[in-house]
């Protein structure tokens, strides 16, 4: 138990510091910037204290405010998917988590795409649609989401993938 | 009572949720209007610490462009000494050597920002620097923005590509002055709104800085003038300037403070009795 505790601990100072050393600055295209330090709230545990786990994506996002001093968006996108992930788990991986058995180095490929993607395309429509914060501009929200989600996603993927622990 | 404490309870998540997507609104939209004092900035020892740590490694990338830009200033400020220094001229003026009205502080920046929509700098100086909220920031090229939030060591910077912005602007050539905002979409282009209609305005005019606000002194270059065109009521210009600056390769500036500054606010804002 301790030993994964301490894995949590480490992926979220290794996701944190990524993310504001390096992908803050990759600026694809002039403004296209992964997000990759999501992916804490995505791998984290099924079996989890709700109460917990939302605090800690709060605590997550208003780390990376305090570093990117964008005041509250990246806490207020990280405590919404963290809120509304059980709903996406269950669509996207339907009867196996009903048993509470998902275990994300095991499960389907297709699923898991599907699922984080969901995730990760909500916590940037939040994510714009607050840094922007303004309706005049939905074209540059939605255009901003489509293309940091495909980014992120594919980013996400490959890092899963990477870092994933049955290697054939 | 029960029934409230069990609604509590049985809603526990769902509260907590509301409750801390309440907290990040709250900042979020303390974040979006002009200095309001901000509890997340990056002005502090921890993530000030970090982007220092971290500049010292990346100076090195862009050491060359740096020191380019460095030397093109030193030409430039070679020029000005050796075309004012009249040699003719015996009249020294001693007023000048007390009445020094702008104060300048090198200051570098150690964590820089242009992809978003509300873009912050960070620059090592700080409270022991002798700096304070409000002073401008400028390089060899022109703006960069306003100092914003303060530590002991750091300062936050809003630059001059944040939709919150708002610096007063004019033109070279006549002294015509609007405001300067930035509409989020490229780095290159920012926007000076409220010029009026019966300006000169044309294709290639310099903007400078106005001095109205007190921050920046007059005549400090921001950009040429790309396109303009009349706004709905048909009363004001909004042109298209690009920026002299680019602002993706920054590293070296500098804090200009009005000595001038409280005397002006007390004859432009006098105390009532």
């Amino acid at each position: 138990m301790n030993s994964l505790v301490s894995i949590f601990i480490v992926r979220f100072i290794v996701l944190v510091l990524v993310q504001i050393l390096i992908l803050n600055h990759v600026n694809f295209l002039g403004y296209i910037n992964p997000y990759l330090y999501i992916l804490f709230i995505l791998l984290y545990p099924i079996k989890n204290n709700r109460i917990l786990f939302i605090f800690l994506s709060f605590l997550l996002g208003l780390t990376i405010d305090l570093f990117s001093d964008s005041g509250g968006v990246h806490a207020a996108a990280c405590v919404m998917i963290a809120y509304v992930r059980p709903v996406f788990l269950k669509f996207s991986f339907g009867m196996i988590y009903e048993h509470q058995a998902v275990k994300f180095s095991q499960v389907d490929f297709g699923a898991k795409l599907m699922y984080m993607s969901m995730l990760i395309a909500i916590h940037h429509l939040v994510l714009f649609s607050l840094e922007i914060f303004s309706f005049s501009k939905t074209i540059l929200i939605l255009q901003k989401t489509i293309f940091t989600s495909l980014f992120t996603i594919i980013l996400c993927v490959l890092v899963t993938i990477i870092f994933s622990k049955n290697s054939k | 009572m029960q029934q409230i404490l069990n609604f509590i309870i049985r809603n526990k998540t769902f509260l907590l949720f509301l409750f801390l997507f309440g907290v990040s609104l709250l900042f979020t939209i303390q974040s979006h209007s002009y200095h309001k004092s901000r509890f997340i900035n990056s002005a502090n020892f921890l993530s000030g610490g970090i982007y220092k740590s971290s500049n010292n490694i990346s100076q090195y990338l862009n050491l060359k462009s740096q020191n380019e830009i460095l030397a093109q200033e030193n030409a430039l400020l070679n020029a000005i000494i050796y075309s004012s220094n009249d040699t003719t001229s015996t009249f020294v003026s001693d007023s000048s050597k007390y009445g020094v009205p702008y104060k300048f502080t090198p200051a570098k920046i150690i964590k820089n920002s242009y992809a978003l929509t509300n873009n912050i700098l960070l620059i090592n100086k700080g409270i022991k620097d002798s700096l304070k909220q409000d002073l401008g920031v400028i390089n060899s090229k022109g703006i960069i923005g306003i100092v914003d939030n303060i530590s002991s060591k750091y300062a936050t910077v809003i630059s001059v590509l944040n939709s919150n912005v708002n610096i007063s602007a004019q033109l070279k050539k006549t002294n015509h002055f609007g405001s300067l905002t930035w509409d989020g979409e490229s780095q290159d282009f920012i926007q000076l709104t409220d010029i009026p209609k019966i300006a000169p305005v044309a294709l290639g005019d310099t903007i400078v800085t106005s001095g109205r606000s007190a921050i920046f002194p007059k005549g400090i270059q921001i950009g040429v003038i790309n396109d303009f065109e009349l706004d709905a009521a048909e009363n004001y210009y909004i042109i298209n300037l690009k920026i002299f600056n680019d602002m993706t390769n920054i590293e070296h500036v500098y804090v200009i403070e009005n000595n001038g500054l409280a005397e002006m606010d007390n004859l432009l804002n006098p105390i009532d009795e």
